[in-house]
């Protein structure tokens, strides 16, 4: 194949950046061994002929399932071959090899044999466990029914006890009862691990998980009593074959229940499980998986947008001379680099999350359950406020890239349709923030209370401090120093602090005025998300803040402090009111944060192409025409047109079978 | 059977949905011909979209490509035209989901832009179809900057033609409708060159395929560019011209001749020509977008009062998640700018037609007004919009994620509209220009616009709201808004000045102010949506049980833009902190007071089922049994996939190894 040369505005930006990328790239992974180590498979995937395919983009829902279905096969059976075992290297390897999509043994690798580990008996671990490990079983979590998402509680399915056969019935009563969503279900499973609501003795006791078989083992056919078939086409996803599930009347034996904690006895007796707190630290860890998730995603999409803005040309900046670079827009580097600063602030929290939980899951096992609250509250409004940032990001990117975003071949709509379900799914957004919120509002309670608090709530010890001091509000507005990130974390405290605060008082009005507790809470919900996304941004620029002191390569060092302090910044000048109301900021002040932002987004723009490629992305990985790491993206997008299936013929069959007849009668 | 849930809903309204369906058609003869219109349409089984979501690319154009010939068939029997007042129903009846559209701008642009000998040759062969138009401007390389287009006509004396060609790939055009599969013909536009001197952007028919088969001519390479977001039903195309001769008849000489001998020569004026192009920003506005935040709107608010999760109160059945005080925060204020859009098309359309009149009276007085208005407003309503359809997707969380629920393609579609017609940030700049220059005009006294006679007498000044009541007043909220724009606008205009007066250049202190210029613009913008709909508001006086619930959209639309723009309004202390939470506390007040009647005001959309085609919105609000009977419909579930016998029953047999 002919090499082609490096489009020259993407050689002269790499050229004049002022820091080496790959020195970034290795503080990105953890280190310059974990950087080659992550090469290295990747290597081994993009180099393997057997995962090689045709663009997805023309290949249809039912092709592309299919495509999926064969690299996971081989994906498993590849794995064990060159035993990798180590966990973030399973995930690389995964995502190389189904380049960021889900694929169908999703929930089978990440939720069916997880669920057995932790939640089978010994003897059900020797039944299910290396039949589901060889993949003999194949299972799917079903958890979502129609009806049913956020709140489990309210799940319709139930599993009634016959001691007479010592089965339990499974049901699908009614049609929000179905189960609805789960991966691999649809297709691809024979076993679902479902959860029910457990009757037995005449009583029912609550939310409990049980293995059903679902397709005939052999011939892959539905058991009897069982209905079960793919949701039908979604936004994206479209390799996974997401399901639907109804149960009538369905058998299974006493022992398919999973009872390593509460058990149902061979007479219907029903043993109560233990504290089952420990189930938050699974959530922890796939929350902050998807912290890092949103900092993966809007990272690529910036690494498209960023390179496309480099080599397209348009318009005029200066009467009579060459159409500029659309990157040289002041409009579009606004667009761009503070979501850029956000995807490298969104890479360390995930990092910071990650390491914490590492940190801390020694003691849970050991049942030091005392730091987890408030990592899980934390997790959730980070979570919420990572993935709703980064989901409006990654559609600026793509608007920013003008109508060529709006082609596939741009990769971005893809990246959004896959991303974009993270605000709904392990937890509702909105739901999510406003756990981290009663959260934060019991932490000000307690302060309120004379108690002290600890962790990244004890900025609110100090609002007891101002109000027997209340000039000292006044004292700090001039304090703040908008070139300091430093600083800027205080301005974001006060902030904080302000809104907690505020909400926690109306709160208290509405429990002054109304009946019930539940009736207020939902008058100050809003009140009460605005305070959680001010904690969460707080955190962010705290712990983006602290990242910069541990960076040893001065030049490193100094462009993520222009990227910091764009973050900071540009998150006041979004929220200028907050800042304004509170009295941390005065007017003047204001204009001159805008000002710098604006400063900083020309002090930036040398370094902007360099710092996308810091992300390191390969183009397999990154699937898109526009953000080419050579930038020859015209060239590439006649090439990628002339394989769609619209041009498979010069003249298209509708030609023959409705133009001409038409033209004839007219 | 109707949902319980959604029949409570109706039964306690606080006006009649019949008279406000009524004032959205502009009157209840309207409404009549309209439903007619649509019955006629979605009764016949060639218009049904129900499978589209299980359709291919291939299958979507095809359907597309059937469903435009069929219109044609229908519109004869029973006797309707293009121009006739049913055509924008039928629009409207097809959700927009048919091919042809291209052709219209290929008639349209003949119309504007060829002499009355062109429009005799070339408008009978498109009204019969026996050929099919399309419209390639916008190139691989360019789209805003038309001026930069790089396709070349070369005028050959000797032979009385022009030669176009695409001289490198960036040149190839690239997006337009209509062209990548069924076009025979297109206006090309290219750079003109005679005697080897070039003279801008003009148009071309070219012929690209044949009549007889349908084959490319010689020197075209034309085709599909392949998978995008939507308009999966249209083939959007490329082309590439390689010494293509066309007759010097072929170029469209309206307003710009090339005579035999080469003499370039321009006659009349283009002002009414520019008019029509801009004014195609505006008459995108209604059906393009804010029928789409319509429909999402009504899919959204419906199925926020049939899905019930959690609880409330202790003891209680599940609440309906319309009553969480959050998810109305994400809903009622779309639906409020639903309405605010639709009264400011209203004015717009009423603006443009009057500017039409007059320009026809060759007076163009009102041109620079008329194009900041389409400029701006056509950034400001497709920006709304597409992010409050994206709002209305995930408040229907999980389910909204499914193409059954109607979403996604409302969605996708809708974002187009940001990039086509004007990039909206270019256009926020135009309309920023236009500011910039009454302001000035304004400040040293001459005569400006009226929609911008307020610059005039930008002052500072205080909010005098004392309570939270007193911002339910449309006056007081209008002056904040009004007072907002005017200092956004004098102090971007201040800056500007200040920098070229330090000796920056001009176009580098423009692209200084970009940032705060188009903010401004939006201001502007805003400013003019809610004073519009605090005025129409109160023109509908006689139909007082309408008036009252749109005072509170009109109310909360106001509110809500405060409440997301506090700094704004805060920054030179016009509203204070203290009033500021006074508007928090209006604004979360009437969310629950709208809240009320938030179903009867989608139901005044109208929309048929058909029309929503969604599982999630229809009238009856049954969601799940419908959405269960529709996926069961799934090709990925009524025919049989290779994977099992292929993939899976190896990994399954463990004998995959052998494969």
């Amino acid at each position: 194949m002919m090499m082609m040369m490096m489009n020259a505005d993407l050689r002269r930006e790499r050229a004049a950046a002022t820091f080496q990328p790959e020195l970034l790239t290795h503080i990105l992974d953890g280190g310059a061994e974990r950087t080659r180590r992550r090469k290295e498979i990747e290597a081994l995937v993009i180099n393997d002929p057997d995962f090689q395919h045709k663009d997805l983009n023309f290949l249809s829902r039912s092709q592309r399932y299919e495509q999926a279905i064969r690299k996971s096969s081989l994906m498993v059976m590849k794995l064990r071959e060159y035993g990798i075992t180590d966990p973030e290297e399973i995930y690389w390897f995964k995502s190389f090899v189904h380049r960021g999509r889900p694929e169908p043994l999703d929930l089978h690798l990440g939720m069916f044999l997880p669920t057995l580990l932790t939640q089978a008996t010994p003897e059900q671990q020797d039944r299910f466990f290396m039949p589901a490990w060889n993949l003999e079983i194949i299972g799917t979590y079903a958890q979502t029914e129609m009806g049913h998402g956020t709140h489990l509680r309210g799940l319709e399915t139930t599993a009634t006890y016959d001691p007479a056969t010592q089965e339990f019935i499974l049901n699908s009563p009614t049609v929000t009862s179905i189960k609805w969503w789960p991966g691999g279900l649809g297709k691809t499973s024979n076993h679902a691990i479902v959860l029910a609501q457990l009757y037995t003795q005449g009583q029912c006791k609550g939310l409990h998980a049980f293995i059903v078989p679902i397709r005939q083992l052999g011939t892959h056919e539905p058991l009897p009593g069982i209905t079960v078939g793919d949701i039908g086409p979604k936004f994206g996803y479209d390799e996974m074959d997401n399901g639907y599930l109804k149960m009538d009347n369905f058998r299974i034996p006493r022992e398919n229940m999973l009872m390593k904690y509460a058990q149902v006895e061979p007479d219907g007796t029903y043993v109560k499980p233990l504290s089952d707190k420990l189930t938050y630290g699974t959530m922890v860890f796939i929350r902050s998986l998807i912290v890092g998730d949103s900092a993966r995603s809007l990272s690529r999409a910036c690494t498209i947008a960023i390179r496309y803005s480099a080599v397209r040309h348009q318009s005029e900046l200066k009467p009579g001379e060459p159409e500029p670079q659309i990157l040289d827009y002041q409009t579009q580097q606004y667009k761009l680099f503070p979501l850029l600063a956000t995807a490298y602030a969104f890479h360390f929290v995930g990092a910071y999350i990650k390491d914490t939980y590492h940190r801390i899951s020694g003691d849970i096992n050991e049942g030091d359950l005392s730091e987890l609250p408030e990592l899980h509250a934390l997790t959730a409004g980070l979570k919420a406020f990572t993935s709703w940032t980064a989901n409006a990001g990654i559609e600026e990117c793509r608007m920013a890239c003008g109508g060529h975003g709006y082609s596939r071949c741009s990769g971005i709509p893809d990246i959004y349709v896959t991303f974009t379900p993270s605000c709904t799914y392990e937890g509702e957004n909105t739901v999510m923030m406003l756990q981290t919120a009663r959260f934060l509002v019991k932490s000000y309670t307690q302060v309120s209370s004379g108690q002290r608090v600890t962790g990244m709530v004890s900025y609110l010890n100090d609002l007891s401090r101002q109000r027997i001091q209340p000039q000292h509000v006044a004292a700090r507005t001039v304090t703040v120093r908008i070139n300091d990130p430093v600083s800027l974390v205080d301005a974001y405290k006060s902030r904080a602090a302000r809104l907690v605060e505020a909400a926690a008082k109306n709160l208290q009005a509405e429990l002054n005025h109304r009946k019930s507790k539940e009736d207020a809470w939902n008058r100050t919900s809003v009140d009460l998300v605005r305070a959680s996304e001010a904690h969460c941004h707080y955190v962010i620029v705290k712990l983006f803040t602290a990242k910069l002191s541990e960076i040893s390569n001065a030049a490193v060092r100094a462009v993520l402090t222009e990227l910091c302090l764009l973050y900071a910044l540009y998150g006041i000048s979004k929220n200028t009111g907050d800042f304004l109301q509170a009295g941390i900021l005065t007017d003047a002040q204001v204009t001159q944060v805008n000002q710098h932002v604006k400063e900083l987004l020309a002090i930036i723009r040398p370094n902007a192409v360099a710092l996308v490629d810091s992300f390191d992305f390969h183009d397999v990985h990154l699937g898109s025409v526009l953000g080419r790491y050579d930038g020859n993206v015209y060239e590439n997008m006649f090439e990628w047109a002339k394989k769609s299936p619209l041009n498979k013929t010069e003249v298209h069959e509708s030609f023959h079978k409705h133009l001409k007849p038409m033209q004839a009668k007219l | 059977s109707m949902n319980p849930d959604l029949a409570s809903e109706r039964q306690t309204a606080s006006f009649s949905v019949e008279q406000l369906t009524a004032q959205l058609d502009g009157g209840a003869e309207q409404t009549r011909m309209r439903r007619a219109v649509v019955d006629t349409i979605q009764s016949d089984p060639i218009f049904s979209r129900e499978n589209q979501y299980f359709q291919s690319q291939n299958e979507r154009y095809e359907a597309a490509v059937r469903k435009a010939v069929h219109l044609q068939k229908k519109m004869r029997e029973m006797g309707w035209t293009e121009n006739g007042p049913e055509y924008k129903y039928i629009y409207r009846a097809l959700s927009g989901d048919v091919a042809f559209l291209l052709h219209r701008v290929f008639m349209r642009s003949i119309s504007v832009l060829g002499s009355d000998k062109q429009i005799a040759k070339w408008m009978p062969l498109s009204t019969k179809y026996q050929l099919i138009g399309s419209y390639a401007q916008t190139e691989l390389g360019h789209g805003t900057y038309l001026q930069g287009l790089e396709t070349t006509a070369v005028f050959d004396v000797t032979t009385q033609e022009f030669i176009l060609n695409t001289p490198k790939i960036s040149a190839m055009k690239w997006w337009p409708g209509d062209m990548g599969r069924s076009g025979t013909h297109t206006v090309v536009f290219a750079q003109l060159y005679v005697h080897g001197k070039c003279y801008g952007v003009h148009p071309f028919i070219v012929q690209i395929r044949s009549l007889q088969d349908h084959s490319l001519c010689p020197g075209i390479t034309a085709g599909d560019i392949g998978p995008k977001m939507n308009f999966e039903h249209t083939d959007n195309g490329y082309l590439m011209l390689q010494n293509v001769r066309v007759p010097r008849e072929n170029m469209l000489n309206k307003f710009c001749e090339v005579q035999p001998d080469g003499t370039y020569v321009t006659q009349g004026s283009q002002q009414i020509n520019y008019l029509t192009m801009t004014s195609v920003r505006i008459s995108l506005i209604s059906d393009e977008v804010i029928t789409p935040l319509m429909k999402a709107c009504t899919i959204a608010i419906r199925y926020s009062a049939v899905r019930r999760q959690s609880k409330l109160k202790p003891g209680e059945q599940e609440a309906k998640i319309l009553d969480y005080q959050t998810q109305q925060e994400k809903l009622l204020p779309q639906l409020a700018a639903a309405y605010a859009f639709h009264f400011i098309n209203v004015y717009l359309q009423d603006l443009f037609d009057r500017g039409y009149r007059e320009i026809q009276r060759k007076n163009f007085d009102m041109l620079p007004e008329l194009h900041a208005f389409s400029s701006g407003f056509k950034a400001m309503v497709t920006q709304c919009c597409t992010s409050a359809v994206e709002i209305c997707l995930r408040a229907c969380g999980g389910h909204g994620y499914s193409l059954l629920s109607g979403l996604p393609s409302l969605y996708t579609k809708i974002l187009a509209s940001c990039i086509y017609e004007g990039e909206n940030t270019i256009l926020l700049l135009q309309t920023a220009r236009f500011l910039v220059k009454c302001f000035k005009a304004a400040s040293s006294g001459q005569p400006v616009p009226p929609s911008v006679t307020y610059l005039a007498a930008v002052k500072s000044g205080k909010c005098p709201a004392k309570n939270k009541l007193d911002f339910l007043r449309p006056d007081l909220y209008t002056e904040a808004y009004q007072h907002t724009a005017g200092r956004l606008i004098s102090s971007t205009a201040a800056k500007l000045q200040d920098l070229i007066e330090s000796g920056v250049k001009k176009h580098d202190a423009w692209n200084e102010c970009t940032v705060q210029l188009a903010q401004a613009a939006k201001a502007h913008c805003h400013y003019i949506t809610v004073k519009n709909f605090a005025e129409a508001v109160e023109r509908l006086e006689t139909k007082a049980g309408i008036q009252k619930i749109m005072k509170n959209l009109c109310d909360l639309f106001a509110l809500h833009g405060i409440f997301s723009n506090t700094g704004v309004f805060l920054h030179d202390g016009y509203i204070s902190g203290a009033q500021m939470d006074m508007v928090t506390a209006s604004y979360l007040d009437l969310l629950a007071v709208v809240r009320k009647d938030a179903v009867p005001l989608v139901d005044a959309f109208d929309f048929t089922d058909k029309s929503l085609n969604s599982a999630l919105g229809s009238y009856d609000g049954q969601v799940y049994q419908r959405l269960y009977e529709w996926a069961q419909k799934s090709p990925t579930n009524t025919e049989t996939s290779p994977a099992y016998e292929r993939y899976l029953k190896p990994l399954l047999h463990n004998t995959l190894s052998k494969l």
